[in-house]
């Protein structure tokens, strides 16, 4: 299709035999064998995903961590060299333009990667409020990022475990690249980052280790059950984190854009909260459908690994609590939903272990 | 397994991808590997209820996978006097034998005549290579 972008493993995934679906401006593999099999492949082995379609950025220079400490949520004092941290880009009305993981290389030194939707938005969002003394450079488009997660992804990559948000200069498959144990599915495992013209060997590689690849179908099914929100729907401009349960991100103590509102909502507490539901009965909830009274689903899907509907959505303070019924309208059809803890599933933990505790 | 790409000329096809078999006064209907194809591995079938009454070309049902919901088109009018309970509860019996065992509900036709209206495997090849 004319004007689409491609990602460097785009040759690839079309030898592979991929279904393609346009995301974000890209033309990306949804799934390449099937959507249920990559996403089970990822929760009791392991998978890979091209992530290339992310945006990545390098920021340095004198002032550069000052600066973000000024725009970003969560407080960057606390990561040193060689630590990541999740962060929301939020504007004036502690809305949420985006979330994207930082990875701290030096005093003022980091690499940002963000989401392919919101690339341009947060390039100009930074770029207008960062000091003339910082570099910054967007290199997304040299640069390929493979995500490989599952409880055997490190054993299939011959990679020692390391702790949860670290990364480091290695040579993978005698490609070099950033691996970081970051991922979106909730299972362990690193995402990569190296030079485009490189990736085509490290993929070739990692899907030669055993690694099966998966598409963005498989990915959205994954971050759902392990109750990651998705940028776009639900969190979004006009959603702000402590709604969104993300409070474990946000640094209230500290000054940044949009901190005097989430203040006020922290302590006043929010009108509407994202909570994860479990359908209750036969049906798939699906983004939009009305949660009535209360709002809207924002994500939903079936889950491959429970085999019913699952979905987050915004609702009332008092429709929070674990065990609490939602009515979701699908299409005309009211249906029970309930209300469950975080996440719903992942190969580690689920909503139906922790049971007992609500 | 998924099934590979065939269409049996022993059946009548709707333009929304639906195809029916009749068989004397009543008729079986299901999706056609097409439409299976486009919506990916199923797993969701909500069925009309047994007795009730279906209208050509109206919506008798849905059908949903992992990404995306689809609505069944009835290709004949009738009654409908028996659903599959297989692909009730394994709806990806419908990807690995669309025209067999993955069968959606079998009707009482209201009027055999209006089997004219559908389209024979080949009118229903051209309107896919037309696609």
């Amino acid at each position: 299709m004319p004007g689409l972008l491609r990602t460097p493993l785009f040759d690839r995934h079309v030898a592979l035999g991929a279904r393609m679906v346009t995301f974000a401006g890209y033309e990306m593999p949804v799934f390449y064998e099937g959507l249920i099999g990559e996403h089970k492949a990822v929760r009791t082995d392991s998978g890979a995903f091209d992530a290339s379609h992310m945006g990545v950025l390098e920021i340095d220079g004198p002032g550069t961590h000052r600066a973000l400490q000024g725009l970003l949520s969560n407080d960057l004092d606390r990561i040193h060299p060689g630590q990541a941290q999740y962060e929301l880009l939020t504007n004036e009305k502690g809305g949420i333009v985006d979330d994207l993981i930082v990875y701290r290389r030096g005093e003022d030194e980091y690499l940002v990667i963000v989401n392919a939707a919101n690339r341009e938005t947060d390039v100009s969002w930074l770029t207008d409020r960062l000091p003339k003394s910082a570099n910054f450079r967007d290199v997304s488009d040299g640069r390929a990022l493979i995500a490989v997660q599952g409880p055997g992804a490190l054993q299939r990559l011959e990679l020692e475990p390391a702790a949860s948000f670290t990364f480091a200069e290695i040579e993978l498959f005698g490609v070099p690249c950033t691996c970081a144990r970051t991922g979106y599915t909730g299972e362990a495992g690193c995402e990569l980052v190296c030079a485009a013209e490189r990736s085509v060997e490290l993929w070739d590689a990692i899907l030669a280790a055993g690694v099966v690849p998966c598409g963005l179908g498989a990915r959205d099914t994954l971050r759902l059950e392990a109750c990651l929100p998705l940028h776009g729907q639900d969190i979004t401009p006009q959603t702000d984190p402590i709604s969104a349960g993300l409070g474990w991100a946000v640094q209230l103590g500290k000054t940044f854009t949009g901190v005097e509102r989430l203040r006020r909502i922290a302590a006043e507490g929010p009108d509407k909260l994202l909570v994860p539901f479990v359908m209750d009965q036969p049906g798939i909830p699906r983004q939009g459908m009305p949660i009535v009274p209360y709002g809207r689903v924002t994500s939903g899907s079936h889950s491959p690994m429970l085999d019913i509907g699952i979905g987050m959505g915004y609702v009332a303070p008092h429709k929070t609590p674990p065990g609490s019924m939602l009515t979701i309208d699908v299409r005309g059809r009211p249906l029970w939903a309930k209300v469950v803890t975080k996440p719903i599933y992942t190969s580690s933990r689920n909503y139906i272990d922790r049971k007992g505790e609500w | 397994m998924a099934a590979a790409e065939n269409y049996p000329a022993d059946l009548k096809y709707h333009s929304e991808h639906d195809w029916a078999r009749i068989e004397g006064a009543e008729a079986v209907f299901g999706i056609t590997w097409k439409a299976q194809d486009m919506l990916g591995e199923l797993v969701f079938f909500q069925p009309p209820a047994v007795g009730a009454e279906i209208a050509k070309d109206a919506v008798y049902g849905e059908i949903e996978s992992v990404k995306a919901v689809s609505d069944l088109v009835a290709p004949l009018s009738g009654k409908v006097v028996a659903i599959n309970e297989k692909v009730e509860s394994a709806p990806e019996t419908i990807n690995d034998d669309p025209y067999g065992e993955g069968w959606l509900v079998r009707v009482e036709l209201a009027d055999p005549g209006e089997a004219e209206g559908l389209l024979d495997v080949e009118a229903y090849k051209q309107l896919l290579s037309e696609e």
